[in-house]
């Protein structure tokens, strides 16, 4: 039985380790510049946690293993514990994981504590069962107000702009996907109709809830062309699996000719 | 604090009748019993609804039997739905997290177990205890109720984040009738659990009998009263929350809906409110919750650990202190769950520190599980299995706790598959090995009677090696970025590569499940045919194992027992065998 348990217990943490090292199911490709070093975070705790995994699997398979009762008369050692062990690896694991944090805090801080760069792109998000918009300032840079009660799903007034009356809203654009310049800082201004929804996209490792009453800023650059998916993740209803858009990352030259575009359809 | 000497008073008359022994019982041993058959109900419910969860996300276009007779607006022809799937979640989250993992091992194996090993006759309150069974199986009965609602049950989760839960049925089906009977139910259970929590915490510190210090308790002991201490503090605020937002649903008050929200197309005529005020106080209470789920597992595993190792647990101080520091601590990390959630990013920081610092006390308690096997004589009875098969889930899952406590990842994990690898491991499996671990481990002393050996070891390995099956590729969906609560693969196109990650998940999710059946057979046979149990049949040193099996109905026959040593006196050298019981006085001349 001893065997067969510490066999088992070798066994999966073998598997969990090539699957890992292997990067079988993996993050995709980042294309955002803090995402470097959310990225070099998790590669270092994958490595501690790894070791720390292999361990202790590996330790409790040896011990179930070597102090099976062999039937033999011997008797278990009487202790009741090694004050200095205690002491030592309290220490060793408060040092190990604090400092992790404290490496991730650099990260975070990085992330979170400063706003964009000045002259960043400001693009507002609404989330709503089950759609994504986008809005654009327009050449005079500035938001119009909203007003919920204009707003009208049906004749595609989404967010409740009057155009009529509001000077700033006459030039905003609605998209219902989210386009960016490449290298470009740009600021997501995340606002919900609703329910609270949250922003997600796995390339730009950036994911913020967008909560009902709130305006809530979140900034990225991103440094690589191309098309991802913008999903749901918040709990939202019925319709959360497929509250889905997109976001294009495309050269300065392209993103001003499809701004043009969509403003002409407005 | 003096130890009292009590006299011989029968708190309460030996029960006459059915109905005042096995029905309206004051006896605890019974009110555990009643306890635990709720909580083994409610996880085979749970159990089905995880595998209706299963099924539709690999073969969404399933007809389930019956399904539709039970749910005909949810699962038309017994096809699931998108809404019925999150009310399969909801209601799958809220019956195991509650009615399982908040009941059998506390009110079920700490009323049971307690009062005689810490040689009382019984709880301190033994009505507020059968009071508190009760009301329990009221809120049991409240929340399947919503099954039967013509809308069905919640889709919000076990979390109801407003404004989703709070604006009413125009924001999805199920969120009509069906959430408030869900608060309702929560609340009715809050009250359950506050009353079960008073009663552990006085009867530890008011009721050992003589000899019985603090530093003498059975780790057990020491694991029922922090978790008593944090479902008072806990349950309390999450009662406060209910009544907010039952509030919000039925009374017009905006606590949790702020101004300018448009559902449906309908303008909701509400101001003032924060969604992040529920977030807040559904975690400050839902923290300290999940340490209660899994406290009473680490008393358990360290007592089973010891007992099978013939060696005292390593380190019985710093087990008590880790216990009381993770207790503590655990009131100071409820932010993790909201890195993410429009709070200040300075909390984050904050409760990031904090959240690193728990993972020290349960650290110190993995590694002295793993001293107290170490030179030990081990055997390896079903509970033993059991307990080892919990130190190493509890590894697994508390490290991957360690990436989602820092927000820089948690930016990426947050509401991901890699959560739900993580919860699962941690309290879904590692806590129900503690349940396991319980029941083989006192099967005999509460029935009379020795389960089936042969029986338990298949169910060991069906479980084990299913679990590891099940939530290791968890983790893996959860790093690719599949998102949580998400009914269909279909919406989303990156996650179309993940669908043979489902399958292998669902078929061994359906064997394992399937494997638990030999568990339910082997209890229930167990209880009628099972070959009678001696007083002790583990050779193990704490109070409960000196009545006999089962215990008379005050436990100790009149008699007070005094207690000469600690708990684990095990394989003590000069001794006349290798384990000394609690209430032995014997004089051993040791070096």
């Amino acid at each position: 039985m001893a065997l067969i348990i510490s066999l088992v217990l070798a066994l999966i943490t073998l598997i969990s380790v090539v699957l890992v090292w292997a990067q079988v199911w993996w993050f995709p490709v980042n294309i955002s510049v803090h995402g470097r070093a959310i990225d070099q975070q998790f590669t270092v705790t994958f490595i501690i946690c790894g070791i720390i995994f292999v361990l202790a699997q590996l330790g409790l398979a040896y011990f179930v293993w070597r102090y099976r009762d062999r039937g033999d008369g011997r008797k278990a050692t009487y202790s009741h514990g090694n004050t200095a062990w205690e002491v030592t690896w309290t220490t060793a694991a408060a040092i190990v994981f604090i400092g992790l944090n404290l490496m991730g805090f650099r990260v975070w801080a990085g992330m979170q504590f400063t706003g964009p760069a000045p002259g960043a792109l400001p693009i507002e998000v609404t989330g709503q069962q089950f759609q994504w918009y986008f809005r654009y300032p327009g050449p005079d840079g500035k938001f119009g107000p909203t007003h919920v009660e204009l707003v009208d799903d049906s004749t595609g007034n989404y967010l409740g702009l009057d155009r009529a009356r509001d000077q700033a809203s006459k030039d905003d654009i609605v998209t219902a996907t989210l386009s960016v310049p490449v290298n470009r800082p740009v600021q997501l201004i995340l606002r919900s109709k609703d329910v609270t929804h949250a922003f997600f996209v796995r390339e730009l490792r950036l994911k913020q809830d967008l909560v009902p009453g709130m305006e809530i800023p979140i900034h990225f650059t991103a440094t690589g062309t191309g098309r991802y998916e913008v999903v749901c993740a918040e709990l939202c209803g019925l319709g959360h699996y497929k509250m889905r858009s997109f976001l294009q990352v495309m050269s300065e030259e392209d993103f001003q000719k499809w701004l043009e575009n969509m403003a002409a359809q407005q | 604090m003096a130890e009292m000497q009590a006299e011989v008073v029968h708190r309460h008359e030996a029960p006459k009748g059915f109905i005042r022994k096995y029905i309206f019982s004051l006896d605890h041993k019974v009110i555990g019993i009643q306890y635990y058959l709720l909580a083994l109900f409610s996880v085979f419910v749970g159990l089905i609804l995880s595998l209706l969860i299963r099924l539709h996300l690999v073969w969404p276009d399933a007809h389930v039997p019956l399904l539709d007779k039970v749910s005909p607006l949810g699962a038309p022809g017994g096809v699931i739905t998108p809404e019925y799937y999150l009310s399969l979640l909801t209601l799958h989250g809220t019956l195991m997290v509650f009615f399982v993992l908040t009941t059998a091992p506390q009110s079920g194996f700490g009323n049971y177990i307690l009062p005689i090993q810490i040689g009382a006759e019984d709880m301190a309150f033994p009505r507020l205890n059968m009071l508190s069974f009760w009301v329990t199986l009221v809120g049991l009965a409240v929340l399947l109720a919503t099954f039967f609602v013509t809308d069905g049950p919640p889709i919000s989760g076990w979390t109801a984040y407003p404004p989703l839960s709070a604006v009413g049925g125009a924001a999805g089906p199920g969120l009509g009738l069906g959430q408030t009977l869900w608060v309702v139910s929560i609340a009715i259970f809050c009250i359950g659990s506050l009353l079960s929590a008073l009663n552990f915490i006085a009867t530890i510190l008011d009721l050992r009998a003589r000899g019985m210090s603090l530093m003498r308790l059975p780790l057990t002991c020491w694991a029922w009263f922090v978790t008593a201490v944090l479902a008072l503090l806990s349950f309390a605020v999450l009662f406060a929350a209910g009544i907010l937002l039952l509030l919000d649903r039925v009374g017009g008050t905006s606590f949790f809906i702020p101004a300018g929200l448009i559902v449906s197309d309908r303008i909701i005529p509400r101001s003032g409110g924060s969604p992040l005020l529920w977030q807040h106080l559904f975690w400050f209470f839902g923290h300290p919750e999940v340490y209660i789920a899994i406290l009473p597992g680490m008393g358990v595993t360290s007592q089973v650990l010891s007992t099978f190792s013939r060696k005292p647990i390593f380190g019985y101080r710093a087990m008590v202190y880790a216990m009381l520091a993770i207790g503590f601590l655990g009131f100071a990390v409820w932010g993790h769950h909201m890195f993410v959630s429009g709070m200040s990013p300075y909390s984050g920081f904050a409760f990031s520190v904090m959240t690193m610092a728990i993972a020290v006390p349960s650290a110190i308690k993995t590694f002295n599980w793993l001293g107290t096997l170490w030179g030990g004589k081990l055997r390896f009875q079903s509970a033993m299995l059991f307990a080892i098969g919990f130190v190493s889930l509890f590894v697994t899952g508390g490290l991957s706790g360690i990436f989602l406590g820092q927000p820089a990842l948690d930016v990426y994990l947050h509401d991901t598959w890699f959560v739900v690898a993580h919860f699962h491991m941690i309290m879904g499996v590692a806590a129900i090995f503690g349940i396991f671990a319980g029941t083989y481990y006192w099967f005999p002393k509460m029935f009379g009677r020795m389960m089936n050996e042969r029986l338990g070891r298949l169910h060991f390995w069906f479980t084990f090696v299913g679990v590891y099956a099940i939530f290791m590729p968890m983790h893996f969906l959860g790093l690719v970025g599949h998102p949580r609560r998400y009914s269909s693969l279909s919406g989303v196109d990156f996650l179309a590569s993940l669908m043979n990650v489902h399958v292998f998940i669902s078929i061994v999710a359906f064997i394992a499940g399937a494997a638990q059946l030999i568990f339910l057979f082997n209890l229930v046979w167990s209880m009628f045919k099972g070959p009678r149990a001696p007083a002790n049949p583990w050779q193990a040193t704490t109070l409960e194992w000196t009545v006999p099996s089962p215990p008379p109905f005050d436990n100790f026959a009149g008699k007070h027992p005094v207690v000469y040593r600690s708990p684990y006196e095990y394989g003590v050298p000069g001794a006349k065998q290798d384990y000394i019981m609690q209430d032995s006085a014997e004089k051993v001349s040791a070096g």
